[in-house]
Formats: C-alpha cells, structure tokens, sequence
C-alpha cells in the first residue's frame, strides 16, 4: 500500500502547552481515516500540522516520500495537494460559487479559466450545487456553504481531502446532506482524513479509525475494534460519553 | 443679506466660483485617491507576516518604522501648518513646486496617514478563515491579498474612504494660505472686491454643501451597486436526480 502521508514523532507546542505529543500515524492511498476525540485533545492542530498552516516543533511529515519539513521547496505547491475543509466553511466572500472554486485552479495551478470553469462545475454538480454557481457566500445556507467548500478543495484534484469537523457549524437538518456528499466521495475511492464526532458515519465510511486524547494517539485500528471493542479505558470512556 | 445681492453676486462672478469650486473638488478627489493608495500601500506592509529574526524581517520593520513615523506626524500636526512647511519648506531649498501640486501632497499625504490606519483595520477584521481557506487552496501572500483579502476591505472600508472625501472636500479650504485657488480662496477674492462678505461666503457654503451631499450620494450607490442584487440566478439543474 502506498502511503502518502506519513507523520513521524510529531510534536506541536504553542507556547509551553504541549497540544501534541509523538504523534505517529499514516494514510494510505484510497484509505479514508477517521480522527476522533473530544474537544481540545489536538485533532485541528494535527490536521492543520498536515498541511503547514501550523508549523510543528519537532518530527517529520513525509508525504509521497518526500520530508515535507526538511526538502521543502514551495509550501504553496505541496498545500495544493491537500484539499482542506473547514469546520466553519471559510469560502471566499467577495467571490460568488463558480469563482470560489476556479480562483485557486486559475492563479496557483496556472489552469486556463475555461478548463478550470469546466472542472469546477464538474464537482459543483456532484455535490449539487451547480445551479447556485453565480449566487454570493452569503445567500447560501450553511450545508450549501460546506457542499460548495468540498467542490472547491476537490477541483484542486488533490491526493488527499482534509476534514475539520465538516458538520460541526451546521444546523441538524443540514448535517445529513454534507455527510452523503462525504460518503459519496469515500466510496469513490478518495483518500480522506476526517476529524468527526459523527460516530455513525465513521463507523460506515472508515477504513480506520484513530482516537486521539490530550495530544497522543491512544489507540487506532479497523471501527469494527476501536469503536466495538475498545482496548483501552480512555477510549471506553469517551465513547461512553459521545453515544449516551 | 438680501437675495438680490446674493444673485448679482452669481450674476458678475459664477465663473471664479465655478472654477474655485472645481479646484476644490479635483484636489479632494485626487488626494482621496492619492491617500487611499498609500493607506493600501502601508496597511499591506504592516500586516506581511514575519519571520522572526530573519533579516528580511529586519529590512521590513525599519521600513515600517519610517512608515509609522510618518502616519503620527501627518496625523498629530494641522494641514494648515503642513501646507506652510511643504510650500514654503521646498521653496527654500529652492524647489518651487505648482501651487496644485503642492496641494495634491500635502492633501494625499495627510489622506494617506489617516486612511493607514483604515486599510489596517480592514485587514485586521477580515476573518483569518479567509485567509487561511486561501492559503490551504496553495496561494502565496501577495495572491492572498490580492484575490481574496484586499477586495473584502475594500468594501468594508468604502463608507470610512467616503468619509474622507466629504473631509478632503471641506478641508481645502486651508489651502488658501499657500494660495491655492480653490473655492475659498475664490470666495475671498470676491468679497475682497465687491465687500460683501455675507453673501459672498454665503454663496461658498451653499456649493460646499452642494458637493458633499452630492459625493455622499453617489458613494452610497457605489457600495449598493457592489453589494449585488440581494437574489442570485438559478441556473437550470441539469441533472435533476441530483444527489440532493
Ligand atoms: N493557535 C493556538 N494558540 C494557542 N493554543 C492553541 C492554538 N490552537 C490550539 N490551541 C490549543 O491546543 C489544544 C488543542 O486544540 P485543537 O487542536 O483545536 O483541539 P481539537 O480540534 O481536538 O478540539 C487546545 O488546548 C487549544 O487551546
Ligand atoms: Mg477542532
């Protein structure tokens, strides 16, 4: 199996508050890894560590076999393989639909506007949001926001999609029709890392789940055994809270 | 002070006021401009993120320093003594600069300090999502500003730039020390010669009104024409099983 990203003894301290503590773990190609754990035990700061909006204290980040922080050349260019999605959305304002996802493909991919305008609509129609291309951010409920920021990340076509709690900002009746487009694009065999507490969905669309708690990874392995049979007591613990 | 007096006035010397008055509005546009560059100009510069102790770094906060400088003097001191040390200040090193220059300096310079602190603020108050949604798509700094941060202050400063027009507008009035024909230096001249200060000034007040309610105006349908229409069009859904 191919890795593509491959985190090392990672640590991250902001200030002297250590937020991650050795972290090792990897995702393969196709692999759709699920990082779970309550709030504040580091799972943003890992992902954000993944993709150099956090710059870590110690440890390596490999990706495709290359020491990110070590022989990187342009942070630019290795951000655009990663496709990130925020928990509060972030799309771009001042830029209607269609623009929020041809402006990266444009200006940092060099992609000509019509090809770019022809990928973005390609995945705007898949998370069904073509027939808003020309609407602005702010005339879109959150789950379109979301359905919108998936698009944009995947019109980038980057070998891996990062999730930062993509329904955490939405209203019940909204969460569903951002987890089918996840779903969807999990069973179409992308490479996802997905921080969630949705415990469901991990368990159907994971091919791995990996529990994180004040900073280190305490336990990881197929959802049928973190989420079924925790091995350890942490874990026990904090399923127990998050299902009840 | 009778109508009579105020329309004979107009009557023997509209062509003065009419071009005082343009003076007057060429200089506030021109330095509202002037002004609103440099405040974009320096704002940028202050918010370059910095690599601690590099000596580009070192480069870029003396700049900042002299920038700084710059914005707490033409803040802190009075145009009218400003106009008096750029004119007469230059002209004894014997550099005579055009009395329409010189006010589009001193006007764009003092301009350029408050709106300073304006762009930065408009900076500051753009979400840091943004920019981090923009960095994460693998834009570089400049691109982010450009495409993403910049256009979103903008707007949001528009009001506030609005503002220092109808300021420039009124402010020129100082100008008249370094002789400056603008409105009220026109308006003195006028009164100089026919002694009817009243009417005369009263008259000068009338059209100063006249171009600041009218610039309020159009600025005001300046920002509603950015703003869009509140409805965006729908594009036909091509496929309608969509997945939503
Ligand atoms: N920019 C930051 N500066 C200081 N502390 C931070 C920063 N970002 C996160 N932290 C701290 O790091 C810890 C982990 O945060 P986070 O990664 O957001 O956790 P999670 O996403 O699992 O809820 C928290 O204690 C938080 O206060
Ligand atoms: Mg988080």
């Amino acid at each position: 199996m191919e890795k593509i990203i491959d985190i090392q003894h990672l640590n991250k301290s902001f200030g002297n508050n250590e937020v991650l503590k050795d972290v090792n773990f990897s995702v393969n190609k196709g692999e759709v890894v699920c990082l779970i754990g309550s709030s504040g035990s580091g799972k943003s700061t890992l992902l954000r560590c993944v993709n150099l909006l956090e710059t870590p204290s110690g440890g390596e980040i490999i990706y495709k076999g290359e020491n990110i922080l070590k022989d990187l050349k342009s942070v630019e260019a290795y951000r655009t393989h990663l496709g990130m999605v925020f928990q509060q959305f972030n799309l771009f304002n001042n830029l209607d639909v269609l623009t929020n996802c041809t402006v990266g493909q444009v200006k940092v991919l060099k992609r000509s506007k019509e090809e770019a305008k022809e990928k973005a609509l390609k995945y705007l129609e898949i998370v069904g949001m073509s027939a808003y291309k020309n609407a602005k951010p702010r005339q879109l409920s959150g789950g379109q926001k979301q359905r919108v920021a998936i698009a944009r990340a995947l019109a980038m076509d980057p070998d891996v999609m990062l999730f930062d709690e993509p329904t955490s900002a939405l209203d019940p009746e909204m969460v569903g029709e951002v987890l089918k487009v996840m779903r969807m694009l999990a069973d179409q065999g992308n490479t996802m890392l997905i921080v969630t507490h949705e415990m469901e969905f991990a368990k159907e669309v994971s091919d791995r789940i990996v529990f994180m708690d004040k900073g280190v990874i305490v336990e990881e392995g197929h959802p049928s055994e973190v989420l079924v049979n925790p091995k350890h007591d942490r874990t026990k613990e904090f399923l127990k809270r998050t299902l009840a | 002070m009778s109508l009579e007096t105020i329309l004979t006035i107009l009557e023997n010397n509209w062509e003065m006021f009419l071009r005082g008055a343009y003076m007057t509005l060429a200089i506030a546009i021109i330095s509202t401009i002037i002004g609103a560059f440099i405040g974009f100009f320096i704002g940028i510069m202050h918010t370059i993120p910095m690599k601690k102790k590099s000596f580009k770094s070192m480069i870029l906060k003396t700049f900042n320093f002299v920038l700084t400088v710059y914005v707490e003097v033409f803040r802190g001191t009075p145009m009218i003594v400003q106009a008096m040390v750029v004119f007469y200040g230059l002209a004894s090193y014997g550099l005579e600069l055009d009395r329409f220059i010189a006010a589009l300096v001193v006007v764009g310079l003092n301009t350029g300090a408050y709106m300073a602190e304006i762009v930065r603020g408009g900076i500051v108050s753009v979400d840091k999502g943004q920019y981090e949604a923009a960095q994460a798509v693998g834009m570089n700094h400049l691109q982010i500003m450009i495409y993403v941060v910049l256009p979103q202050v903008a707007r949001n400063i528009l009001p506030a730039t609005g503002n220092q027009l109808v300021m420039n507008i009124k402010d020129t009035a100082v100008l008249s020390v370094i002789s400056v024909t603008e409105l009220f230096y026109q308006t003195k001249s006028v009164a100089g010669a026919n002694f009817k200060f009243a009417e005369s000034f009263f008259i000068a007040c009338m059209i100063y009104l006249v171009m600041t309610f009218t610039a309020t105006r159009i600025l005001r349908w300046v920002e509603k024409r950015l703003d869009g229409p509140e409805a965006y069009k729908m594009e036909v859904v091509r496929k309608p099983e969509n997945i939503m």
